[in-house]
């Protein structure tokens, strides 16, 4: 079994998404909902051996798969994860099962095809995770876009066709590049997709700057970061619960894996000529971004640019480069970031989605005392909006700390600008927190609402558990990653240049 | 049981209450909660004594880890213990004062719906407490550090249906936030400068980097420990409401009054005290920082005593007084007298608490009216609050024999011994500030047990708490008569009274002039002299307190108890009198020094307006109007034109295809052929 993990991780949530639309018409949604659970949960449990089987001191790739698939390109079936992508395969098996789980009785149109939207996308970007092949990789990562851009545009709120065009649009230019950008690695090496081989591949600065320049378009905007970000606030706004929940949780995770797998090892001489400008952008992704944040009056566009902010830590960890190369403290401080906003963002959003399915609003100022009627869910509300505020003992806390820590040894000044989110961070989450949780019963929908049910009590629990437990040891989760970590940062330090 | 063993028991005991007081509440009950939080206070509090004397029979101090937390870089940051007498004695005056809270909390919450809550608030803010001060290293602090600030978050906005509560609380988080901003970057420079983050592997590597610089600015090289020491000491300012971080205490007098008593007066708001004497061995490199120390100390100790003159909140009377007393530490720190500031630390954790736990009795006599311009001779209908109240009063402002004696005229000798530049104002602002809490303090005393019976007449006003749209039902109905309240309040105020009177005659000796925080506190008396003229008379406590009655202080604490008494007992024309003269002066300290204006008109409002211009601007117009829409107009603008060139006429077409073939042939020709 162990050396077929990765492709049991891709391909049980696809066929289990297969299974549900074969239920067809909402006339058996009571099904498509009890297949749809256990293809989750078999997915979910089929990547938690990637876990406990994973060989911590090892830096290379473990469970690999390889397969010819296309002979005449050379294109592989090539499988494998390191360190540095285990995880992000983990979170998104476990993401999606709550996904299945929160979207139960709120969806009642076409749950078949949502159920299964939500399971192939799953497979799909797993798939990308998992990719040793260029290529592989490609198809995953473009394939992924289709569920989403569905999810957004068909389930989605008011404007959604506008989101669902936006979103495509942006992602549609970056791929291109993207593509440009492996064709021409293939002819450089030979005709080889594997992502190994791009990496060894000697290349002069100016090429390496072109190859940025693509990854950079290809991934920023899926982190997002700053100026490429606009579409995120659209899509979490018309995006299902459920949607918004993998949105920040996983796909925002895919364009900074990008940065990891491609740009960095790729175009490292570039990283140290150009990476200063990743790490202006960061900055004003946080500094920018959380001053934008603030003045929200949807709490989920708050939310959203609240994640842009976060995901700012995560370039800025990756690009900040001590000896030219980047730091420990960074790279796994980002990784860590990365993780811990997969909890607290869907976290955040499924929080607004129980607010939303009993009152129909996602404007601020139309709640306000909301802890009268709702004391279980606002003491859980509190608790992902202290993570989302970095308090220790949490999981926010963890990553941000990592990076500016690490910053301090780079630049005073990144530090400085970086920790302003200790200020802007706790602002915009804990004023949204007081206004929409605290205070006396504002109005007849707050008076009437109900706690949360058993299965949003779940769902939270879960979570909830998984912030703790992150922040009180995320030695669980560096341990793992020390050794990939290491062998990045020593093939990034080496020059390709020719 | 082995060390870590018990240390880790100590403090998990009341995060346990915590626990099951507020997940369970509904179950176990009221009484449940209160008995599973005070047993496990009180266990804790048990442990913590019994450390205490481990340590004063000679017990070895113990600097250990429980558990990896997380290692990075090969640096290990761990879970972990120092536990010497400076730790020990903050673990019993925590654990104290929280187990005196508990059961006052019985009789003073006993209405409140949100009574398990409660109680499991304060173990919680216990245990975060106890975590902070038995820290062996900077993360495990800053656990600790940001811990008790969500704990008093939560209670100051304990009462969360009032808006003036959930605004203190969010003011009280962010502006400790800020503090936290500098206190991280100061954890940021000593990973990176000291490449470790234990403070026995920091203190022992900082003396070899005592000329270290930085570059923070292109051509300027600053002292590393100068600028370590002061971002260290903004997290302190946050945390212990130094000037100008010291607004959000006295907002955060919304909170039910038992955790005024506790967290701040007590016990959080000196963590930044503790924590800068838990760093001795880096402040006392830097000049620089102790220089700051004293400014910023002084201008808190003097300024805010005149803000507690004007009060008639008695809670905020408390409040002023307690920023006042926090600055009178902190000058302690920056005349380099550690020691003295935690041992005023220490007193004045008694005699706080005693006179906020005193104040909250009043104020449920009153029936929740705070106004002491409403109160007067309550002396006869509760005299143990009465009696109480005067012992920690005249324990405040520095009586002879008192505690507050001790630990205060110790601040002063070692102010006036010091030689740091700064020094010079601050004597003066100390010594000012004996007069001041004098006065402040027994104008709130006479007026509030003495004089004529002003209560009784609630329908008649609406004065302060209705301003704030209250929905209590405040201050007593005429006739009606305050009771004076049981057991559960009177009994901690009277075991509260005792360590106020008593403990600094017997700490003294041993805390400033013995051994007691040798190899703990760091003082380099060569260049930091102050504490010799201390020691000198900290060795006998009787004739230091003979001997202060030809001093300055006991003469300028005494005018201020008679000034008041003559003001407010006999004429109280004259104050009304003055009010009116000096107009200016009371507006000016009625706004506070117009810090709150400058705060929330000036930063935070500027804060909302950019973040609006950016979004609005930076989002809306500039990226997607112009770039993202921009773009979409051009495609389709470009796709305008080509649709033009699709006229549907054959020749069109094949006049552009023999042009494309013709292009297409000279290129080929002229890359391949000619060169041949």
């Amino acid at each position: 079994m162990s050396e077929h993990l990765l492709s049991l991780a891709i391909w049980v949530p696809i066929v289990a998404g297969l299974f549900v639309l074969v239920t067809g018409g909402d006339q058996n949604a009571g099904w498509a909902r009890k297949i749809a659970l256990v293809g989750a949960l078999l997915g979910f449990l089929v990547t938690i051996p990637l876990y406990t089987r994973f060989a911590p001191m090892h830096g290379g790739m473990q469970f690999e798969e390889m397969r010819p698939w296309i002979e005449t390109f050379n294109i592989n079936y090539h499988l494998g994860v390191d360190g540095l992508s285990m995880f992000f395969v983990i979170l998104n098996a476990f993401t999606t099962l709550l996904v299945v789980i929160a979207g139960w009785e709120v969806i009642q149109n076409r749950v078949a095809q949502y159920m299964a939207a939500f399971l192939i996308m799953s497979g799909l970007i797993n798939g990308a995770f998992a990719a040793l092949d260029a290529m592989l990789f490609y198809v995953f990562f473009e394939a992924m876009l289709i569920p989403l851009y569905l999810i957004v545009g068909v389930w989605g709120g008011q404007n959604r066709v506008y989101a669902a065009i936006k979103l495509f649009l942006y992602t549609l230019m970056g791929s291109l590049l993207l593509l440009v950008a492996f064709i021409y690695l293939y002819f450089q090496t030979d005709r080889s997709f594997e992502i190994a081989d791009f990496q060894r591949v000697a290349l002069p600065l100016a090429v390496q700057g072109y190859l940025m320049i693509a990854f950079f378009f290809a991934f920023a905007v899926k982190v997002p970061m700053f100026p490429v970000h606009t579409w995120l606030p659209d899509a979490h706004v018309e995006a299902p619960t459920g949607g918004s929940m993998v949105l920040a949780a996983i796909t925002l995770k895919l364009g900074a894996y990008g940065f990891l797998r491609f740009a960095l090892p790729i175009a490292p001489d570039a990283a140290r000529e150009w990476g200063w400008i990743i790490v202006v952008l960061s900055l004003i992704a946080i500094v920018y971004i959380g001053l934008v944040a603030l003045v929200q009056t949807d709490m989920k566009k708050l939310v959203a640019y609240s994640s842009i902010s976060h995901m700012g830590f995560v370039t800025l960890g990756f690009y900040m480069l001590v000896d030219g190369a980047p730091t420990t403290y960074g790279v796994e401080g980002a990784l860590v970031q990365m993780i811990s906003h997969g909890f607290v963002s869907a976290g955040m959003f499924f929080c607004i989605g129980v607010m939303y399915d009993r009152v129909h609003s996602r404007k601020i100022a139309d709640y306000g005392g909301v802890a009268n009627t709702m004391p279980k869910f606002a003491a859980f509300a509190l608790l992902f909006a202290m993570a989302n505020s970095g308090l220790p003992a949490t999981s926010g806390f963890v990553g941000e700390f990592m990076v500016i820590i690490g910053a301090v040894k780079v630049n005073f000044w990144y530090a400085f600008l970086a920790a302003t989110t200790l200020v802007f961070g706790a602002s915009y989450t804990l004023w949204m927190y007081k206004r929409v949780i605290f205070g006396d019963v504002a109005n007849e929908n707050v008076a009437a609402l109900k706690d949360v049910n058993a299965r949003e009590f779940a769902v939270l629990a879960v979570l909830a558990v998984a912030v703790l437990g992150m922040g009180l040891y995320p030695q669980a989760f560096t341990e793992k990653m020390h050794a990939s970590v290491d062998t990045l940062i020593t093939h990034v330090k080496t020059s390709k240049l020719p | 049981m082995d060390k870590p063993t018990l240390y880790l028991l100590i403090a998990l005991f009341p995060l346990f209450g915590a626990i099951v007081a507020g997940l369970f509440g509904r179950v176990i009950g009221r009484a449940g909660a209160h008995w599973v939080t005070i047993l496990g206070v009180a266990a804790s509090c048990a442990g913590s004594f019994y450390v205490l004397f481990d340590l004063l029979n000679g017990g070895e101090a113990y600097n250990g880890n429980v558990y990896t937390w997380l290692t990075v870089d090969g640096l290990d940051v761990a879970v972990g213990f120092l536990v010497d007498k400076l730790t020990a004695m903050m673990m019993v005056v925590v654990t104290f004062v929280s187990l005196m809270v508990h059961i006052y909390t019985i009789g003073y919450m006993e209405e409140d719906p949100g009574y398990q809550r409660f109680f499991s608030y304060i173990s919680l803010f216990t245990f975060s407490m106890l975590m902070l001060v038995m820290s062996n290293n900077f993360i495990q602090l800053f656990f600790g550090w940001e811990a008790v600030g969500l704990v008093s978050y939560l209670l100051i906005g304990f009462w969360f249906k009032r808006p003036t509560s959930i605004f203190a609380n969010l003011k009280a988080f962010l502006v400790n936030r800020v503090g936290d901003f500098g206190f991280l970057l100061g954890i940021g420079l000593v990973l990176s400068h000291f490449g470790s983050f234990y403070y026995a592997d920091v203190f022992a590597n900082a003396p070899a980097l005592k000329d270290a610089t930085i570059s923070l600015l292109p051509g300027t090289q600053w002292s590393l420990l100068t600028v370590t020491c002061i971002l260290l000491f903004i997290g302190a300012m946050g945390k212990s409401a130094q000037f100008p971080l010291h607004v959000w205490l006295p907002d955060s007098m919304e909170g039910p009054t038992p955790i005024s008593a506790l967290i701040h007066a007590a016990t959080m708001v000196t963590a930044g005290i503790f924590m800068v004497s838990r760093m001795s061995p880096l402040f006392e490199l830097s000049d620089t920082a102790l220089n700051f120390i004293l400014v910023i100390g002084s201008i808190t100790a003097l300024f805010m005593g005149f803000l507690g003159i004007i009060q008639n909140d008695i809670k905020r009377v408390v409040a002023y007084s307690t920023l006042s007393q926090l600055g009178y530490m902190t000058v302690a720190l920056g005349a380099s007298a550690y020691s003295v500031a935690v041992f005023h630390l220490m007193t004045h954790a008694f005699f706080k608490a005693l006179l906020f736990l005193a104040a909250g009795a009043v104020i449920m006599a009153m029936h929740h009216d705070q106004d002491i311009r409403r109160m007067g001779g309550l002396k006869k209908y509760m005299p143990a609050i009465y009696w109480t109240s005067l012992l920690g009063s005249l324990a405040l402002i520095g009586t002879p024999f008192f505690s507050g004696f001790y630990s205060k005229d110790s601040i002063i000798l070692a102010v006036e011994a010091s030689k740091l530049p700064a020094a010079g104002f601050a004597y003066f602002a100390v010594l000012a500030g004996v007069f001041v809490t004098a006065f402040y303090s027994f104008r709130m005393f006479f007026l509030v047990f003495h004089g004529k019976e002003r209560f009784g007449q609630a329908d008649e006003h609406h004065g302060h708490d209705d301003e704030h749209g209250d929905d209590h039902q405040h201050g007593l109905a005429p006739g009606e008569k305050p009771h004076s309240p049981g057991l559960v309040v009177t009994g901690p105020l009277m075991l509260l009274a005792i360590p106020s009177v008593l403990i600094g005659a017997f700490a003294i000796g041993p805390m400033l002039a013995g051994d007691f925080f040798k190899d703990v506190l760091f003082v380099n008396l060569q260049a930091h002299p102050a504490m010799e003229a201390v020691i000198h008379h900290a060795h006998n406590a009787v004739a230091m307190g003979l001997h202060a009655f030809v001093t300055l202080p006991f003469w300028l604490a005494l005018s201020g108890v008679a000034l008041s008494a003559y003001f407010y007992l006999k004429r109280p024309d004259i104050p009304a009198a003055i009010k009116t003269r000096v107009q200016p002066i009371y507006t000016l300290l009625e706004n506070k020094y117009y810090m709150d204006h400058l705060y929330i008109q000036g930063f935070a409002a500027f804060g909302r307006g950019l973040g609006k211009v950016l979004w609005k601007v930076g989002d809306t117009v500039i990226i997607d109007g112009i770039v993202v829409n921009g773009t979409a107009k051009l495609v389709g603008a470009v796709a305008g034109l080509v649709r033009r060139v699709q006229t549907g006429y054959i020749y069109h077409y094949a006049f552009a295809m023999i042009i494309g073939a013709l292009l297409l042939l000279t290129w080929w020709l002229g890359r391949f052929v000619i060169p041949h």
